[in-house]
Parts: C-alpha cells; sequence; structure tokens
C-alpha cells in the first residue's frame, strides 16, 4: 500500500493544517495543544496508528481553516519531536515544515504546580525552559517530564 | 553583585557570596563605620506572609545602614484583600521606596514581581520555594565556624517544603562540601532541587535516619517538620519524633559538630543542646543582621560610585 492510500484513509482538506508523524497516541493531545474539543464547529479529521515507514506507527491530525501559533508548535515539539507541520491551500500542500526543539515555551501549558505564582491571578504568562528531557517552569522551577506534558496543557 | 534582584541561591556564583560574606565580616568588625552609610534611604517591607524574625532583621538591618523602612503592614487590613494582583501591589510600592523586600506565599511570586519593578528586590521567602538571604547568613555561620570547604554538610528536617533548605543546598554546591540529607521518605527533596544537584555535580546522598551519617558531620542543619504536611497526628507525631535530637543523641558526633537551625525551632531541637558546644543557633540568628546589611549596601550602592 503506498503512502497516498494510506493518506486516503483520513480525509484530505481544503484549507488548514496537516500535522503529519505524530508519535502514535498523541493525536488527541494535539487537539488539546489547539484548544480544540469539538464545540468549535471546526472540521477534523484524526488518524491514529496509522502505519508508517518513518515511525512504527504514527498519528496524524488535519484541521480546516487553522494555523497554528508559534507557542502551540513549541508545545508539539516537546510532546511529539518527529511531528511535521504542512500548510495546505486549495488541497495542496504550500509549505511543509520540520520543528525545532524551543528554548521555551511561552503559555499553552500550566504549571503543575498548584502553588506556583503562574496559578494565582496575575497577569503574566507561563513560561517553560526545555531541558533534555522535560520542561521547567521559569517561575517556580517545577520539572515536568515530557511524558507528562500532555496532562498540563492549559486548556478548558 | 552582577545582580540587580536577589531571588534564587541559584543564582549566586561562589565569588557573589564571598562578597556578601566579606562585607559582613567587615561590617561585624566595626558596625558604627556603617551607620549612616544610606542615610536617606527607603528599603520597603512586603510581608504577604506573617514573619517577626525576617522582618524585624531587614528593618535593624536598614536602620542600622542609617536608612528607613516602610511597611505595608498586615495583608488583612490592605488592598490584597480586596484583590488585588502582586503585579500591581509591587508596582505602587515601587513608587515609595529604593529597594524592596517581598515575601510572599507562592513559588515564583519574587521572580514574577521583578518583571515589574525596577528597584532592587530581594526575595524573603517564596512559599516553598527559595530564600536566600537565610541562606547568606547561614554561609556567614559555617564560614565563621568551620569553613565552607571540605566539610561535610547534614540537612535534616523537611527537605521538600522546606526553602531555606533549597536555597542552601543550592549555593552549597559552589564549595567543596558533601551533602547528606536525612528527612521521611514524604519529605526528601523535590524533584527541581534534586535536578539542580545533579546537574552542578554535588556529592549528594539521602538518608532516612540521622543515624547513618551523624559521626561524619561537621555541620548539622535542623529544621522544622510541620504537622500540616501529614494526614493525621499520629502519622506526624511518630515520623516527626525521629527527626528530634537532644544533647544525649548527639554523643554520638564530633566534638566539633556544629548544629544550626533557621528557627523558630519547636520540639525538632530539645533545650538540653542548647548548653552543648554544639548549638550555634542563636549566633545564626544574630548573623541575620551584618549579612542583610552587606546585601543590602551592596544591592543600594549599584550605579554609585563608590
Ligand atoms: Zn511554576
Amino acid at each position: 500500500m503506498s503512502d497516498i492510500d494510506r493518506e486516503l484513509r483520513v480525509s484530505k482538506i481544503r484549507n488548514g493544517t496537516v500535522i503529519d508523524h505524530l508519535a502514535a497516541g498523541h493525536a488527541l493531545n494535539v487537539l488539546a495543544i489547539l484548544g480544540i474539543d469539538g464545540s468549535g464547529g471546526e472540521s477534523v479529521s484524526i488518524g491514529m496508528n496509522v502505519p508508517s515507514d518513518k515511525l512504527a506507527k504514527k498519528d496524524i491530525v488535519k484541521v480546516e481553516d487553522r494555523e497554528l501559533s508559534e507557542s502551540e508548535v513549541d508545545v508539539l515539539s516537546v510532546i511529539s519531536p518527529e511531528a511535521t507541520i504542512n500548510i495546505v491551500r486549495e488541497y495542496d500542500v504550500i509549505e511543509k515544515k520540520r520543528i525545532d526543539r524551543p528554548e521555551y515555551v511561552d503559555g499553552v501549558l500550566a504549571c503543575p504546580n498548584r502553588n506556583c505564582i503562574t496559578n494565582d491571578e496575575e497577569p503574566i504568562h507561563t513560561r517553560f525552559a526545555v531541558l533534555d528531557d522535560g520542561l521547567r517552569c521559569d517561575y517556580c522551577g517545577e520539572i515536568v517530564r515530557e511524558d507528562e506534558v500532555p496532562a498540563h496543557l492549559d486548556v478548558a | 553583585m552582577r545582580q540587580d534582584h536577589l531571588i534564587s541561591a541559584t543564582q549566586l556564583s561562589r565569588a557573589d557570596i564571598e562578597a556578601v560574606l566579606d562585607r559582613a565580616a567587615e561590617i561585624d568588625a566595626d558596625p558604627s563605620a556603617w551607620q549612616g552609610r544610606h542615610e536617606g534611604s527607603i528599603l520597603g517591607l512586603c510581608f504577604f506572609e506573617p514573619s517577626t524574625r525576617t522582618r524585624m532583621s531587614f528593618d535593624t538591618a536598614m536602620k542600622r545602614l542609617g536608612g528607613r523602612t516602610i511597611d505595608m503592614g498586615a495583608v488583612e487590613s490592605s488592598s490584597v484583600k480586596k484583590g488585588e494582583t502582586l503585579a500591581d501591589t509591587m508596582r505602587v510600592l515601587e513608587g515609595y521606596a529604593d529597594a524592596l523586600v517581598l515575601r510572599h506565599p507562592s513559588e515564583g511570586s519574587a521572580k514574577m514581581a521583578t518583571e515589574f519593578v525596577d528597584v532592587p528586590l530581594i526575595n524573603a521567602g517564596d512559599g516553598a520555594g527559595q530564600h536566600p538571604t537565610q541562606t547568606l547568613l547561614d554561609l556567614y555561620t559555617m564560614r565563621q565556624n568551620v569553613g565552607l570547604d571540605d566539610v561535610t554538610v547534614g540537612i535534616m528536617g523537611d527537605l521538600k517544603y522546606g526553602r531555606t533548605v533549597h536555597s542552601l543546598a543550592s549555593a552549597l554546591t559552589n564549595f567543596d562540601t558533601r551533602q547528606h540529607f536525612v528527612s521521611p521518605e514524604s519529605l526528601r527533596l523535590p524533584r527541581s532541587v534534586r535536578y539542580d544537584l545533579h546537574e552542578s555535580g554535588a556529592q549528594v546522598r539521602e538518608h532516612t535516619a540521622l543515624d547513618d551519617v551523624l559521626s561524619e558531620l561537621d555541620i548539622l542543619y535542623v529544621t522544622r517538620i510541620q504537622r500540616e504536611r501529614f494526614p493525621d497526628e499520629n502519622e506526624y507525631l511518630k515520623v516527626a519524633g525521629e527527626y528530634q535530637i537532644s544533647a544525649d543523641d548527639l554523643r554520638a558526633a564530633k566534638d566539633s559538630l556544629t548544629v544550626m537551625h533557621p528557627l523558630p525551632r519547636v520540639d525538632e531541637i530539645a533545650p538540653d543542646v542548647d548548653h552543648t558546644a554544639h548549638a550555634t543557633y542563636f549566633e545564626q540568628a544574630h548573623n541575620g543582621v551584618p549579612v542583610r546589611m552587606a546585601l543590602l549596601d551592596m544591592l543600594l550602592s549599584e550605579g554609585e560610585d563608590e
């Protein structure tokens, strides 16, 4: 089966973003990063555990009429560094990018330390330094291991 | 010091620490020479948590330098109770003072406050985070009694929530010290402090019983285990009892052992220890004034011609 056939399992989108080569199991985390829970009416397709040459199994997420902010890409890079982001216009991929591991991740994640100042009603956003195997709150120093990151996505 | 603020002991290099301790020693030797040095300067004391001794120690230090202090008073009667953010409070107070001291119950509060103020800001305790001025006076006391290199330090008690422990442990990595941490399993060092110690290549060992290391120690730093850290009274009493020391317990220690405590103590050091040569905690408390004078002098002199 060719790559094209596999892709067909997930419907094509006209305009929007395809997040591909996600480590298996992260599709729903990507929706959480994007703050998509279905209530906003977005058109979203998800493929989970799709066979892949690059990864043993991958997830893929396609979102119609939506691009990712820099912070969203940063968080994505931490939970699934192999992911690629394809921007689609009129059914064509007009831009394909690998993601770089950032030095910092701003916003998007909540600090798991409930006593952290970022969890008080203060006029600041969270900021995490990116370590080799996790993230560290720039305010309280709390360390979030990579596998714990999805649990702390700051979404409603 | 190169920094304008003192937020965490992790920001301090060996040279930074030694500069403060050297200045403190000069002050200790001739306190009257420093009287009036910062006449006209005002220090703002912003304590969002009750504290008697840290607040009084800063108050005394500033006044001994000839400066004055203003105090926002009890949180209960202030605008904070009316829902004002810390960011707003600090932006207002910086207009009243030449430097600010902040104690706040949330971790990272001092770091955040520096994003909103331009005057030097000193962290006097942020939740279970850091308490770097306590650490400077601890190091000063250690240096005077046993030195800071080639020493074996035991730190015992609540290592998880104890901010004085977190600051001290990271500051000690600047020196040639062996650190032993003694605590109940549930109050071990938090992951973030453990990470820093590991990154610094510090020699660290953890124990659940003081007996395992007592005889090796040059310094024993005791901290309080608080009742509210335990789900029930019985468990607390059982656990806390294992981390209390008496003069009798210290017979197994070196004669030269220095026993320290950030105070206030409750029952973790029995009063009979006070009469032994080990007891150093009251001297330690007194050192708060010259060390904070040194720090304030350095922060307030930033940018001035010296
Ligand atoms: Zn935090």
